[in-house]
């Protein structure tokens, strides 16, 4: 049974150029904006040789974006997936803002979910008209005519268009308002494995990331950024870097200094021979320990409330048992493959800017501000992403490149040594948590208390937008706007406020404390990457506190989250729950209900006499409702997971006066091959909206890891990393 | 002057002999498909192969290479392993980001061309040295015993 839409979509054609159908999508919006301006949020183009092509809004950073986007369109339009193309959008908020956060950003896990119809729609519109052009020209009733592979055929006479012959007629056709899409028993692409469509040139280094830029007479420059955070550059002596063989200019900036030469070797060189004083400024006593200091000393104050049910203190007073904790996640850098690099040309009438960025409309705004020139002056060049995990999220490399390039004449890309991309990364906060619970005489939790202090991410993204956007707070909502007022983070409580667990009586704050100097910023699986770690932690101590199987206690939890349960008993039954493990091994379980999935995992840790932890294996119970592509669920968890075994292990970024320890992979350590673990996921078959996939399978490994630690050892593990705590244990 | 012979084709570059070759490839020849990744050699991205050897391409001066051949992922399809390792990566889908691949590639048909059959413990001492952040070592894996197989 075909379905219409339930809510009013425009949708309007209108001559491409060069000739050809241009269909643009909208999303359901106030009718009065509607008014004011058509917002499209994507174009798909059909040329007159029958090519199609999807003008990319997301980008590609490993997630399979690029062949999910192509599914859901061509699943609709009728075509093979081979016969889509892409192409970057360019930087433009009123055509392709996710329609999940208002701006035309990549991250969240929301490309899919936001997408999902729109997408359909827009192919299915396009459908709509091309095979009514073919109708009419054969003089039949359009319901005797398909649209398969690419064609339009009728069904009792076997005649075949090709969509590339019915193009010119169809833009001029006005475009349904309703437009039937295909019931899900019918969907050729969407549930079934499709090939990624970047694999062959990433296999052979066709692929171009933004730091393979190459442009005529294009330098490069390579920098450094005043070690200690909120410093200044006092003064630069660059005689001897002037005299390195390619060097063409150092360019000086507030708190930075830059070496641009012929090629990136003389650069380096360059700046290493340049002789830096820096004023240091106020942070140049700062500590990691000062940081947590004041993290602690907040944490002790009420905060703003992001959850109450019930009455907390009253059912805490009246619990059998009390228990409480305190829980630690340090700063981490994001360290993408690909160092940050942006490579940027100035000229008095205009600003080109290539790079691979998830926020390309903050891009053009920043250049177009700090250049004085009009927005529309400014072209983004995006491109592959080597990496993002949030850290394209952020403009500030862009700014800096920008800040380069307007003392350089032409083209100069600007590359990150990883020294410096690790050292002047913008970080996940350092978060201190106050969380305790009250147990009834069978051990279950009849008070639940969760205290989160930390920096706001969100309300540093939020003021540089508000009141600007009317377009980010419809995205947001009334919710979202009602919260900010309040000063509530709702990322910093994602995964914390609404625990899937029954708890008849449950009170969760929010206290911000910025970190002197430390900028922060969004990591792979954001607030639940934090909070997930804590409440997964905590659960199992309220199982072990009370003498239960830690996978049997969340259970009896969960009668009102039939999902939960189901990817719960999963992922136990998979990992064989229950089965004897050698002595000093153990496994842990988690449970996570964010990005509108749901996910449990049971991770087996062996740790050795000398307290060294591996992983030898994860299993993965996965509902994200309707898949699109089965195989990026798959490979994304396998990432997610790694991902997430890294940070628990080792990562951890650390500053003693004023400056980031730790320097490249030596002592920010990534997990390596010979290090991971076997992988195992099981996909859930479900009917429900799709779910993110992207970060969740970072932020419930973790807690998988530490229960699993304290099954194999008595040791709880209440401060991420793991790293060195149970060597001194042992010791 | 430096001559290199890269992929089977000579290339006359005017730089100091203690340029590292990525930067050669990279910036000055326009090989792109050779990565920076750390500088150091600690990450592997910058993999590429002097006289059939995999050798860190960021920390391997320009005149080191000089006379010998040298293979970039832009060429290892047109040997018999590298041809290999390309099609079971297509084969198990095993890019995501695809940044650190070149590398993975490299170091992958290196070790294909001198042990045919490797074990998990070949592939965990000739493919540590190749970080992944999105994480896509189970598949890497998979894919060399598949190239392998």
């Amino acid at each position: 049974m075909a379905r219409t839409l339930s809510r009013r979509t425009f949708l309007e054609a209108s001559a491409a150029v060069g000739g050809g159908l241009l269909l643009g999508f909208s999303l359901p919006v106030p009718r009065r904006v509607q008014n004011d301006r058509f917002a499209p949020n994507a174009f798909i183009r059909v040329d007159r040789d029958g090519r199609v092509t999807l003008i990319m809004h997301k980008v590609e950073m490993g997630q399979g974006t690029y062949t999910s986007m192509p599914m859901l369109l061509a699943e609709e339009l009728e075509v093979d997936l081979s016969q889509v193309q892409l192409e970057h959008a360019p930087a433009d908020d009123a055509l392709y803002a996710e329609p999940l956060f208002g701006v035309q950003e990549t991250g969240g896990s929301t490309s899919v979910r936001g997408n999902f119809e729109p997408l359909r729609r827009a192919g299915a519109a396009a459908r709509t008209l091309l095979v009514a052009v073919a109708a009419q020209a054969w003089k039949v009733d359009a319901a005797s005519c398909r649209a398969e592979r690419g064609e339009v055929v009728h069904g009792a006479t076997g005649r075949k268009l090709g969509y590339g012959a019915l193009v010119d007629k169809a833009a001029t056709l006005p475009v349904p308002r309703t437009v039937p899409l295909k019931d899900p028993k019918d969907w050729k692409l969407i549930g079934t494995p499709a090939k990624r469509l970047d694999s062959p040139d990433k296999v052979n280094g066709a692929a171009q990331f933004g730091i393979d830029v190459q442009l005529p007479g294009m330098k490069v420059a390579t920098l450094a950024a005043c070690p200690v955070f909120g410093g200044k550059l006092a003064s630069v002596d660059d005689s001897k870097a002037k005299a390195i063989a390619g060097v063409q200019q150092v360019v000086r900036l507030d708190d930075a200094v830059a070496v641009v030469a012929d090629h990136m070797w003389a650069a380096k060189q360059g700046l290493a021979a340049l002789e830096v004083r820096w004023d240091e400024g106020p942070n140049a006593k700062l500590s990691t320990a000062d940081i947590v200091r004041q993290l602690a000393a907040a944490s002790q104050q009420p905060g703003v409330v992001a959850r109450k049910d019930g009455d907390v203190a009253g059912a805490m007073a009246g619990a059998a048992r009390k228990v409480e904790a305190v829980y630690e996640v340090p700063f981490l850098a994001h360290a993408t493959m690909e160092p940050v690099n942006c490579t940027v040309h100035v000229r008095r009438d205009g600003c080109d800017i290539w790079v691979g960025t998830q926020v390309p409309t903050f891009a053009r705004t920043a250049a177009a501000k700090l250049t004085g020139l009009p927005r529309e002056r400014v072209q983004v060049h995006n491109h592959l992403l080597g990496g993002g995990f949030g850290r394209r999220l952020e403009v500030d490399f862009i700014i800096r490149a920008v800040q380069i390039a307007t003392q350089v004449s032409g083209p100069v890309k600007v590359v990150w040594t990883r020294e410096e991309d690790i050292q002047h990364d913008m970080y996940r906060p350092y978060y201190y948590d106050r969380i305790a619970a009250g147990l009834d005489e069978r051990g279950r939790p009849l008070a639940w208390s969760h205290r989160i202090a930390g920096s706001s991410i969100e309300a540093r993204v939020i003021s540089q937008l508000f009141p600007k956007s009317l377009r980010v707070i419809r995205a947001g909502g009334v919710h979202r706007l009602g919260a900010m007022i309040k000063g509530l983070d709702l990322d910093a409580v994602e995964g914390a406020a609404e625990p899937p667990y029954t708890l008849p009586n449950i009170r969760v704050e929010y206290v911000r404390q910025e970190p002197p100097g430390v900028p922060t910023a969004f990591w792979r699986g954001v607030g639940p990457t934090h909070n997930i770690f804590v409440v997964e932690s905590f659960i199992d101590e309220l199982a072990a506190a009370t003498q239960q199987d830690p996978f049997q206690y969340r259970r009896a939890l969960l009668d009102q989250r039939p999902r939960a349960k189901a990817v719960l008993e999963l992922a136990a039954l998979q990992a064989g729950w229950g089965r004897p493990l050698p002595p000093g091994s153990g496994r842990g379980i988690s449970l996570l209900h964010a990005f509108g999935s749901y996910i449990a995992q049971v991770a087996e840790v062996s740790v050795s006499k000398q307290g060294d932890v591996r992983v030898p294996r994860v299993v993965c119970a996965v509902d994200c409702g309707i898949i699109v592509n089965p195989d990026t669920v798959t490979a994304q968890l396998e990432s997610g997971v790694i991902f997430g075994i890294t940070a628990a292990l080792f990562g951890e970024i650390t500053i003693k006066d004023g400056r980031v320890e730790q320097h490249n992979f030596n002592d920010y350590r990534a997990l390596r091959i010979n290090e991971a673990p076997a992988i195992e996921v099981h996909l859930v078959k479900s009917g429900e909206a799709p779910g993110g996939i992207g970060e969740p399978g970072t932020s419930a490994v973790m807690p998988a890891v530490a229960n699993a630690i304290f099954a194999a050892t008595g040791k709880r593990i209440r401060k991420l990393p793991v790293k060195e705590q149970l060597r001194e244990a042992k010791v | 002057m430096v001559t290199l012979s890269i992929n089977g084709k000579a290339h006359t570059v005017d730089v100091p002999g203690d340029m590292p070759l990525l930067w050669v490839l990279r910036d000055v020849i326009g090989l792109t498909g050779t990565k920076f990744g750390c500088g150091m050699a600690l990450c592997g991205a910058c993999t590429v192969h002097v006289a059939g050897r995999p050798i860190r391409s960021c920390v391997t001066p320009v005149a080191a290479a000089a006379g010998k051949q040298i293979t970039t992922i832009e060429g290892v399809g047109e040997t018999p392993s590298g041809r290999k390792v390309q099609q079971a990566w297509l084969d198990l889908e095993v890019v995501q980001c695809g940044y650190c691949q070149s590398g993975q590639i490299m170091s992958a048909a290196a070790l294909l061309a001198s042990k045919p059959h490797p074990t998990d413990a070949d592939i965990d001492a000739a493919l540590a040295g190749n970080i992944c952040r999105c994480g896509t070592y189970v598949r890497i894996r998979a894919a060399i015993k598949r190239a392998g197989g």
